[in-house]
């Protein structure tokens, strides 16, 4: 059931979602966190989805602010969608009229489950100081995406810079499986690695942060190669008996070479976005291991006369 | 300049302690199931296998083999295979998984005395080795009856499968349950002990899986609302329950003899005591918590007259469920005068300073009101109460209830004001639910265990001692009953015989209605 509230102020929404709960008894108490969302009327519909499927997972309280025309009166359009319409969780959509846009603030306030951690989730262009927006500084974790800006890795860059425990990229989510699987080859003895290969589309953080990555964690050099994608194609390390090799010319499954063994093809699939959004809420604890990929990956880059 | 990292040793350099979003993924394996053909392969091992493939935590080298009598091929296994895993699998069905995880699957037909059959194993194996690349390191799933295992085990000594050499490693899966008494459970253990050594020995009780152990230890160690209370200066008793809601159905020919409290009690419901009134281990490793698991139970005390601590029946026919179900006597395969129980309960008493005093009653049963696991602590009464006798009258005993099986979680019942001019106290309950505040469906208590199997990850699972200790428990009872009497038959459906009622009547207690 969806119930639309047009002109409305926050303290009747939080009403409404009060009516609710005495209706059916419990409610909100079994929602572990509240999901901001910032966004506009174009990605709203995919946003929101990602998060429904992210919630089944992790029931949220969704709270999803559509900009609207920054030149009309100020005034908020809500639509909620209760528990049990969309998984477990709920979910409001909130269109922000007017200099509202400017203190989204104000409205997610006095919506925010008590106690639960919030997140907030740009999934188109975001801040440069996640820490330091005003809708970031209500929130524990403060999601980004470089892939949507229009130079990918020069918004990487820009914002590691005023990195805050708390802040992290879905350019870094969708490597997990990569790193997964990297890591896992290398749990059985192996020579020494003394360098290694990234190659991926061009403009596309998440093959630098997987390089840097590398070069910080193994201290070898990496080099980064391009190719057609889609996204990472490859990653090889190279060691003394010959090289550890995973291929994904498909997006989807991957072969892996290691020296004196059989080539094995393994599922390897692109990750999508309530798949990465699900794994970002899984943990809400600062992220060390991508600051120092991020922050290596940007002392790499300039080193190499790149990037930002 | 850092450190050199040497790529393979321990610790391995993409591995990092804070970096917390790596998953542990099992190393290359080969995975032999005995009893593929089984209910419990097709519904839970086979999807839990697919399922830990397609959270990504198998190898890429990774192989499954399924030995049974049937004339099979290595496609017609795939093809049961996937059947099984479509309808059964927790996640969502992704053919490119599918796809590679089948490439490594084998099936080998034949008899468990059979020495061929086993040689001819051993070369599928080591065929997997060659072709996949899975290190020769094999894990034995022996989904099978127990009377099977010493023929099992000594297939695989025989066929030189159980040895490993250069670094591989063997580990052997066996489920409950360990023998039906002490004595043939030492005769179980020396069998499966000469050949393989007790860390590679992974004993399953699937009731209680390892999510569930760790979810008792964090609520009990992790808080300090619990652990102040949680002695016999506020709780009354503890009831610990499983009840099923089915009858033997197909498991008679195995049930007849065992009985409710060799199936359920002597495993799964000693362990709950087990984890329930044990101290803080020191730490939460696997040995750590086995020793304070085998303190407790080793401080447990049978009542003193066997006839007023204990309780049996057997259902008898009636209705359950709005459907007409047949006795305990009337089922297949059972003869008309077994004296197996159904229902077993007793009151166990626990010598330490934390517990001496406090009754534990266990109960378990078959054709019960419904489907349900769970252990209660009730707590006492408060000493002096403000509010008249009247005023509450409608409230009971406050109780903190966790909920195992099914919609696992934790409900705490207390007494609130009902709303209104006249004062009244209810009761009320409180409830978490973990499958509402974390719906990431818990894995499977098997995508676990063999998650576990493969990594090497010591089992949180019950060693020999512990299997020993609550042999001894149970064997005076058993050995009571064999020589007393009958099971009482109770009505399906409803909560167990009269003597099991009037076995806390007597303390002026009763069971909760779970």
């Amino acid at each position: 059931m969806t119930l639309y509230l047009p002109r409305t102020t926050t303290s009747q929404i939080s009403e409404a979602l009060a009516a609710e709960r005495h209706s059916v008894g419990g409610g909100a108490m079994n929602m572990v966190l509240t999901l901001v969302i910032v966004t506009d009327e174009a990605d709203h519909y995919d946003a929101v989805r990602a998060a429904t499927e992210a919630g089944r997972e992790h029931p949220s309280r969704v709270l999803a602010l559509i900009r609207r025309d920054p030149e009309a009166e100020p005034a908020i359009d809500a639509e909620i969608r209760r528990p049990g319409t969309s998984g477990p969780g709920e979910a409001l959509l909130l269109r922000l009229f007017g200099p509202l846009g400017e203190h989204a603030d104000s409205v997610v306030t006095p919506l925010l489950v008590p106690d639960a951690p919030v997140v907030a989730w740009w999934p188109g262009v975001g801040p440069v100081n996640p820490a330091a927006d005003p809708v970031g500084r209500l929130a524990q974790r403060r999601i980004t995406d470089a892939l949507r800006a229009a130079d990918p890795v020069g918004d990487l860059l820009s914002r590691i810079v005023h990195y805050r425990p708390g802040d992290t990229d879905l350019t870094w989510t969708r490597l997990t499986p990569w790193r997964s699987l990297l890591a896992s080859t290398m749990d059985q003895p192996s020579a020494w690695v003394t360098a290694a290969e990234v190659t991926a589309e061009p403009y596309y953080p998440s093959a630098d942060l997987l390089a840097a990555w590398l070069s910080d964690q193994l201290d070898v050099p990496v080099e980064r190669k391009e190719s057609n994608g889609p996204g990472i194609t490859g990653a090889r390390l190279i060691t003394g008996a010959g090289d550890i090799a995973v291929r994904r010319l498909d997006g989807r499954v991957a072969t892996l070479s290691r020296p004196d063994q059989p080539d094995q093809t393994v599922a390897l699939p692109r990750r999508r976005a309530s798949e990465a959004l699900a794994e970002e809420l899984r943990r809400l604890d600062a992220d060390e291991i991508y600051e120092q990929t991020a922050t290596h990956m940007a002392s790499l880059l300039n080193r190499a006369g790149v990037g930002a | 300049m850092k450190e050199p990292v040497m790529p393979g040793a321990v610790p391995n350099p993409l591995r990092n302690i804070l970096d917390r979003r790596l998953p542990r993924i099992a190393g290359p394996s080969v995975l032999v199931l005995f009893g593929v053909t089984g209910d419990l392969a097709r519904k839970k091992l086979l999807p839990a296998i697919y399922d830990l493939a397609n959270r990504g935590l198998l190898p890429p080298g990774f192989g499954l083999v399924g030995f049974a009598r049937r004339d099979w091929e290595d496609q017609d296994f795939a093809a049961e295979a996937h059947e099984a895993v479509r309808q059964h699998a927790r996640t969502p069905f992704r053919e490119d998984v599918w796809r590679q995880l089948s490439e490594g699957v084998r099936f080998v037909p034949g008899e468990l005395h059979d020495d061929d059959a086993f040689d001819r194993l051993a070369e599928t194996v080591r065929e997997l080795d060659a072709r996949r690349g899975t290190g020769g390191n094999y894990a034995f799933y022996l989904s099978l009856p127990p009377k099977l295992f010493p023929t099992v085990v000594k297939q695989l000594k025989r066929s030189g499968l159980a040895e490993s050499s250069d670094g591989s490693w063997r580990r052997v899966v066996i489920e409950k349950p360990f023998g039906h008494d002490l004595e043939s459970a030492r005769e179980l253990n020396a069998v499966v002990d000469d050949v393989f050594p007790p860390q590679s020995v992974f004993r399953i009780d699937h009731y209680l899986g390892k999510e569930t152990v760790q979810n008792i230890m964090a609520l009990r160690f992790a808080n300090t609302l619990f652990e102040p209370i949680w002695n016999r200066s506020y709780v009354d008793h503890v009831q610990i329950t499983m009840a099923e809601d089915i009858g033997v159905g197909g498991r008679a020919g195995y049930y007849d003899g065992i009985g409710a409290a060799r199936d359920v009690i002597q495993n799964h419901l000693l362990q709950l005591l087990a984890l329930v009134a044990m101290e803080e281990p020191v730490s939460f490793s696997a040995d750590a918590l086995r020793a304070e698991k085998e303190k407790v139970l080793s401080a447990v005390t049978l009542p003193e007259d066997l006839a007023q601590g204990t309780a049996r029946g057997q259902y008898a026919e009636g209705w359950q469920g709005g459907a007409p179900v047949v006795g305990y006597l009337q089922e297949d395969g059972i003869p008309p005068d077994s004296t197996t129980e159904t229902y077993a309960a007793m009151k166990l008493g626990v010598n330490t300073r934390r517990w001496a005093g406090v009754p534990f009653y266990l109960r378990t049963g078959k054709r019960l009101g419904r489907r349900v696991t769970e252990v209660a602590l009730v707590f006492q009464r408060a000493p002096h109460q403000v509010f008249s006798h009247t005023d509450i009258e409608e409230m009971g005993q406050n109780s903190l209830v966790l909920r195992i099986q099914p919609d696992e979680g934790v409900t705490l019942r207390f007494g609130s004001k009902v709303p209104g001019a006249s004062m009244e106290v209810r009761d009320v309950s409180m409830d978490f639910t973990y499958g509402q505040s974390f719906t990431e469906a818990s894995p499977e208590a098997y995508e676990r265990l063999i998650l576990d199997v493969l990594i090497g990850d010591p089992p949180l699972f019950p060693r020999q001692e512990e299997v020993e200790l609550s042999w001894k428990i149970l064997d005076p009872i058993e050995e009571f009953w064999t020589k007393n009497g009958r099971p009482e038959q109770y009505e399906s459906g409803a909560w167990g015989p009269a003597s099991a009622h009037e076995l806390l009547a007597r303390d002026g207690r009763q069971w909760r209605r779970p």
